[in-house]
């Protein structure tokens, strides 16, 4: 019962992970490019619904899709500015890149005069609701984040495979100079696929906050969901997903049963073990170099 | 304008190229020589600091800007090597051997690490590093008895024989020959086969195995040395600061290294160097320039943070060849003047390619 309990909260903590990871996926897909500011634009994603509540007075169910979509054109608009002017230039460039983007969104959040430095609670109406079954206790921030993440997941994969948007994010992932010749605008492509990873991001940042705090620093997690990406593969959106949740479980698992302090880097553990067993990880593609 | 004929192989090597090169870098010897007596002690401080993470970034330029591999764990051998020096020099080993101790045992925690390189590529061995960073992180906050945990651990001075280094002046020029030494070591190393073999993998490893380079042993080697220098950085750190405490080796120090390389210039010897100055001063600067602000911009916590990434983003943007590049452009535009073009360093776009394919 004990374990159930806790492989509960593992996945819910999972959820989160694996809904970050797939920011990363989203972005390594379609550009080559791992972008270590998908934490930071969940925590701005978390205080854009925070802040849409408490000084614009907007009620819940209208801030969380205002956060959303403000980040979606947020990521696009990071996109244009910042990463487009050196497509095509060495992958590490770009990682640089969004460190950069991550030092100044974090930066920024907190220059913001008594909110930024502070830490806020998100009021969401289902707060601190708990649900009860035979003994299992669920919070319902708990039960929110998984179904959530069941939800996009689902929403996801029909943008995927059933439109023309999502199958040109495809061919553009799989080869942009074979995509743009069959008439797929690549650059507008990439700028899209980052607004909607930025989007993804909000949400984490969103569900996240009723467990833990809105926060400048909350983008941190991020860190947690590398381990997450590679154990899932890094290319693979599935695998970001179930990536996630081993994660979240491991997690949880260890920090009950191992010492104290094995909870923080169990997930870094693991992510040393796949790299060193299955390098592509649970779901990576394979791909053959052609000559 | 200086013409440089060349008439022997071994020009191509030399240490010095030609009689400007003697002049200059004599020139900046004497300087540094002389510092002590020519500036205040809060700047010797920091220039201490300087020399100290020139060796770290030396380290670092080595793996990343020569071998091409990029570690975001960085900082872990900077705190094997501290932690290695605080522990033998408090129980009363000579200077000398604690800090070769400290060289030689990052350079072996960074042969294991270097392990995982042979298997995997870019972002993978990026990840490996962060975790291998984070481990080491939680293993210094927890094994107490060894480290003192959170609660920080206090560092001797150094000692040779029944001298100590007690004053800023003496650990100054400790650390200045050191510098010296590891530069002339990490240049001598470029100039060697090894070195070359270094440039060949990042360059290409297709091409680089097909001539005979053992991918595994150099990868290896990379690491074990750039693992090396950072533990000796360590070492003389630990000195500096004279407290250690876990939290100075997390992964906000791997990145403020990588920070270091990139704007420095990766791929040149020098960028180590102009990287540390502007790790060093840049924060002098920022604090200055809050005076000038308005208070509610001056004063807010975040600017440090904003103005280090729009720096970051700035040099990638328009100057990817880091400091170093801004100053091969000038001295160029000197060298050649009145010819000096404006297209001269443009950059050739390449189409992507896949490094899944790799």
């Amino acid at each position: 019962m004990q374990l159930l309990q806790l492989l509960i909260s593992g996945i819910a903590q999972g959820c989160i992970y694996g809904l970050i990871a797939l920011g990363f996926v989203l972005i390594y897909k379609a550009t080559e490019t791992v972008s270590f500011a998908q934490g930071d634009l969940m925590m701005v994603g978390a205080f854009g619904g925070m802040l849409a509540m408490t000084l614009m007075g907007f009620p819940f169910w209208l801030a969380v899709p205002a956060a959303i979509i403000g980040m979606g054109l947020f990521g696009v608009v990071v996109e244009r500015l910042v990463i487009r002017p050196i497509l095509g230039q060495p992958a590490f460039s770009i990682v640089m890149l969004t460190i950069g983007v991550g030092y100044v969104l974090r930066g920024l959040i907190t220059m913001i005069p008594n909110i930024g430095t502070d830490t806020h609670t998100l009021d969401v109406p289902y707060a601190g609701q708990v649900l009860s079954m035979g003994g299992l206790v669920v919070s319902a921030e708990q039960i929110v984040v998984i179904l959530a993440t069941a939800i996009l997941c689902g929403g996801l994969f029909a943008l995927f495979k059933y439109t023309k948007l999502g199958i040109a994010m495809q061919a553009a992932s799989q080869n942009q100079l074979a995509a743009y010749y069959m008439g797929i605008p690549v650059q507008r492509i990439n700028g899209l696929v980052w607004g909607l990873a930025a989007a993804v991001a909000a949400i984490a940042g969103l569900l996240l906050a009723p467990i833990t705090f809105v926060h400048a620093n909350m983008g941190f997690i991020g860190l947690k969901a590398f381990p997450a990406a590679v154990v899932g593969g890094f290319g693979s959106l599935p695998g970001a997903i179930v990536g996630g949740l081993v994660i979240g479980i491991v997690e949880a698992v260890a920090g009950f049963y191992l010492p104290e302090g094995f909870k923080d880097i169990a997930p870094y553990i693991v992510v040393l073990l796949m790299l060193v067993l299955k390098p592509n990880g649970l779901f990576g593609e394979k791909l053959r170099k052609k000559v | 304008m200086r013409f440089i004929f060349k008439t022997d192989y071994n020009q191509d090597v030399k240490l010095a190229k030609h009689g400007g090169h003697v002049f200059w870098y004599s020139l900046l010897g004497l300087g540094l020589l002389i510092a002590p007596w020519t500036i205040e002690e809060y700047w010797l401080a920091q220039l201490t600091f300087v020399l100290i993470y020139s060796i770290v970034g030396l380290g670092l330029m080595l793996l990343a800007g020569f071998t091409g591999l990029f570690s975001l764990g960085h900082a872990a051998f900077l705190g094997v090597g501290a932690y290695t020096e605080a522990i033998m020099v408090n129980a009363g080993v000579p200077f000398p051997i604690s800090l070769a101790c400290a060289g030689l045992l990052s350079a072996a925690v960074g042969m294991v690490v270097g392990l995982p390189a042979l298997r995997v590529k870019g972002i993978y061995l990026g990840m490996a590093t962060l975790a291998f960073g984070f481990i080491v992180e939680e293993a210094m906050a927890r094994w107490e008895s060894m480290t003192g945990g959170n609660a920080g651990l206090s560092v001797n001075f150094p000692a040779i024989g029944d001298w100590q280094l007690d004053t800023t002046n003496e650990f100054y020029f400790l650390c200045l020959v050191i510098t010296v030494i590891s530069t002339l070591a990490i240049v001598n190393l470029l100039r060697s086969s090894t070195g070359r073999a270094f440039v060949a993998i990042r360059d290409s490893e297709i091409s680089a195995q097909s001539m005979g380079i053992h991918l595994a042993r150099y990868k290896t080697l990379s690491f074990a040395l750039s693992a090396a220098l950072a533990g000796v950085g360590g070492a003389l750190y630990a000195h500096k600061i004279m407290f250690l405490s876990p939290e100075q080796f997390s992964i906000v120090q791997s990145i403020d290294l990588l920070l270091l390389v990139v704007i420095g210039g990766l791929g040149s010897v020098h960028g180590a160097f102009l990287g540390a100055i502007f790790l060093i001063v840049m924060p002098q600067l920022i604090a200055m320039g809050k005076d000038l602000l308005p208070d509610a911009i001056g004063q807010a916590a975040g600017l440090q943070g904003t103005v280090y990434g729009m720096v970051l983003i700035a040099f990638v943007l328009f100057e990817p060849m880091g400091l170093y590049g801004r100053w091969l452009k000038v001295r160029t535009y000197f060298q050649l003047f009145p010819f000096y073009r404006k297209g001269m360093f443009k950059r050739q776009k390449s189409f992507q390619k896949s490094d899944r394919l790799k």
